[in-house]
């Protein structure tokens, strides 16, 4: 099934995803960050569904997470606000969320209802691939949805090939072992795993993320994968002051 | 439906269990799955545990006959003195197994998640006979309603890291040692105190924690003639103590087997931890478990006046005993804890902690049958919760 995520990749080098939570800073703002980020140059967005305890998650992503659930944030509001988005965006969409609101939704439910909106892609750090192929593939795929897996420098070769042959999307390259948003530099350790994965010549384009916070981390893991994925530091920015959409603007200026 | 003592290789439990980590977990998890197994079968490892658990932890703990307290009742009640191991609890059993394995798979440093305090003291315990960094995460709340402990593991030399987010308890101090661990993969052992979090944790920390149901076995027979006591109450809040006094017990099925679970305020109140009467089938903390959640998976605020039994889900094991009918649960609200709290204190001069006053209280839920024996795991000792006691009196 055709997906906008496998034409992006196959035709865009330098990809700019960008992860916000929905709900944050304000319940209803979704739909309006969403346009304003493409806008103002995004190749793709991962809209973040909160949870309580998302445990791979750092300070800030998980603050988002509490004030959009204490905002009212729930994933069937998600899918109202969402169910016209195609009208003026085609960049693609790809829902991040931790397993257990989609369980309780209802994994095919959910995953209905994101072909329905026509979301491409999702991300869920915690299903490990083994638990997902066994139980969640095929529900995946019948809804023409693309799962990104993650991998990390600590991934052994015999996973990162098993998430190799199980995603068609493209695999979430961690740039270092740690939670989102810590501000780490990227160091030989970085150059190292990209090479490694390089030599593994995959079938699947890579995008990294985690601890990118800016032109100049971007640009770094840009000339190792096919893009990287900004979260914290995106999050962090667009609550700076009361005006979303300027420091939206100001935020992705530096990417132009 | 069959009830499992031992999980499958996936961890599972029946429907509960697990392991669903996110991927920068998945190394660490994967090193002790594959080596635990092996390492606690080896003779080396064994030795030097129960060498321990006699001579530092003073095991055997007693089986004490509870004369005016089984006066009261008209039955035969056992007391499982784990309050009188060293630290306090029956905790130092599994800080103890844990740190000699992470020695084993050669690690530098040990991070642990504390509520009441006790699993943490008796992590800094183990960290400091065995010379090994340690740091303890604790929620804000806990930090300050449990100041003695907080001492304890400081004078132990471990670094106590209140942890701010969320509820400020047990959970959070959980997910905060989760993300330390997930930046730390590579030195460093996570010491969970209960049977939560991913396989291998739920079956490992129950395997520990066996030595207290198999002391009761071998001491009940030699006081009564018999192995088999008719109940054995533990209470609940992730579930270790009670893990521990059911494991020998689960196959023998003349043994009813009861949780007593926290019920805070109420079950109906909004202020409870009571997990299988409130809770349902979900993803938390790297396993599939009951937990109480809101219709949109979120979790819920967990209560009790029990730091220890403050969270909001039980193990996957404790979970699956529920579902298959095999552990019977008993709700014990904050009052019915602290009124059999002080009642121990009034009949046999024993001041229990409040996660344990919570397994005596069970004793008024259930009909007592005059002449039968019943065992109730006295999991810790009251020392740190003097001042709930105080202010409720």
């Amino acid at each position: 099934m055709e997906n906008r995520i496998n034409n992006l990749l196959e035709k865009k080098d330098n990809l700019l995803s960008i992860y916000f939570t929905a709900g944050y800073p304000n319940l209803n703002d979704t739909t309006d960050i969403i346009k304003k980020v493409v806008d103002s140059g995004a190749d793709l967005l991962e809209i973040g569904v909160p949870f309580s305890d998302p445990v791979a998650d750092g300070p800030t992503i998980q603050h988002s997470n509490t004030v959009a659930i204490e905002n009212g944030m729930t994933v069937k509001l998600l899918f109202e606000q969402l169910k016209d988005i195609r009208k003026s965006v085609d960049v693609p969409l790809i829902m991040m969320s931790s397993l257990n609101p989609i369980m309780q939704y209802g994994f095919e439910n959910f995953c209905k209802k994101c072909k329905e909106i026509d979301v491409d892609g999702l991300i869920i750090p915690d299903l490990p691939v083994e638990e997902y192929i066994e139980h969640y593939k095929s529900m995946v795929e019948e809804n023409g949805l693309r799962n990104i897996i993650l991998v990390t420098p600590a991934s052994t070769d015999e996973r990162i090939r098993l998430v190799d042959e199980n995603t068609d999307g493209f695999i979430y390259m961690v740039s270092s072992s740690s939670t989102t948003g810590e501000n780490k530099k990227f160091t030989s350790d970085f150059e190292h795993f990209a090479k490694r994965l390089e030599a593994m010549s995959l079938r699947n384009f890579l995008i990294t993320g985690f601890g990118i916070k800016d032109k100049m981390s971007f640009d770094q893991v840009c000339r190792y994968s096919k893009g990287g994925i900004i979260g914290s530091a995106f999050v962090k920015a667009i609550a700076a002051s009361d005006d979303v959409m300027t420091n939206i603007e100001k935020f992705m200026k530096q990417f132009n | 439906m069959e009830t499992k003592l031992i999980p499958d290789e996936r961890g599972y439990f029946g429907s509960f269990g697990g392991a669903f980590i996110p991927e920068m977990m998945q190394a660490n998890v994967t090193e002790l799955r594959e080596q635990y197994e092996q390492i606690m079968a080896s003779t080396e490892f064994k030795e030097e545990f129960e060498k321990l658990l006699s001579d530092y932890v003073g095991r055997p703990s007693p089986l004490y006959l509870a004369t005016r307290l089984s006066e009261k009742y008209g039955a035969n009640i056992y007391l499982k003195r784990e309050d009188l191991n060293h630290t306090g609890s029956h905790k130092i059993n599994n800080a103890l197994g844990q740190i000699i394995l992470a020695k084993k798979l050669g690690k530098k440093k040990i991070i642990a998640e504390t509520g009441a305090g006790q699993h943490g003291v008796a992590t800094a315990t183990a960290c400091a006979l065995m010379g090994i960094e340690c740091v303890v995460f604790m929620g804000e709340v806990d930090v300050a309603r449990q100041a003695p402990n907080v001492g304890r593991m400081k004078m132990l030399g471990a670094t106590v890291v209140p942890v701010s987010s969320g509820s400020k308890t047990l959970k959070d101090a959980t997910n905060e040692a989760m993300r330390y661990w997930i930046s730390n993969p590579f030195d460093t052992h996570y010491i969970i105190g209960s049977v939560v979090g991913p396989h291998p944790y739920p079956d490992m920390v129950a395997r520990f924690q066996s030595v207290i149901s198999e002391e009761i076995r071998k001491q009940l027979l030699k006081a009564t003639g018999t192995e088999f006591p008719d109940r054995v109450i533990a209470c609940v809040g992730g579930g270790s103590n009670a893990s521990g006094a059911f494991f020998h017990f689960i196959k023998e099925e003349q043994v009813e087997l009861i949780a007593a679970e926290a019920a805070g305020k109420g079950l109906d109140s909004g202020f409870t931890a009571a997990a299988t009467f409130k809770g349902k089938s979900g993803i938390l903390h790297g396993s599939k478990t009951l937990f109480m959640q809101t219709d949109d998976g979120q979790v819920v605020e967990p209560h009790s006046i029990s730091a220890g039994l403050d969270y909001p889900g039980i193990g996957p094991a404790l979970a699956h005993w529920f579902e298959s009918g095999r552990v019977k649960y008993e709700a014990i609200t904050d009052a019915d804890a602290l009124a059999a709290g002080k009642e121990l204190c009034l009949l046999e001069g024993i001041i229990p902690a409040v996660e344990s006053a919570h397994a005596l209280a069970a004793l008024d839920k259930i009909q007592v049958k005059s002449g039968e024996t019943i065992v109730v795991n006295l999991s810790g000792r009251g020392d740190k919760d003097l001042e709930t006691y105080l202010q409720s009196l």
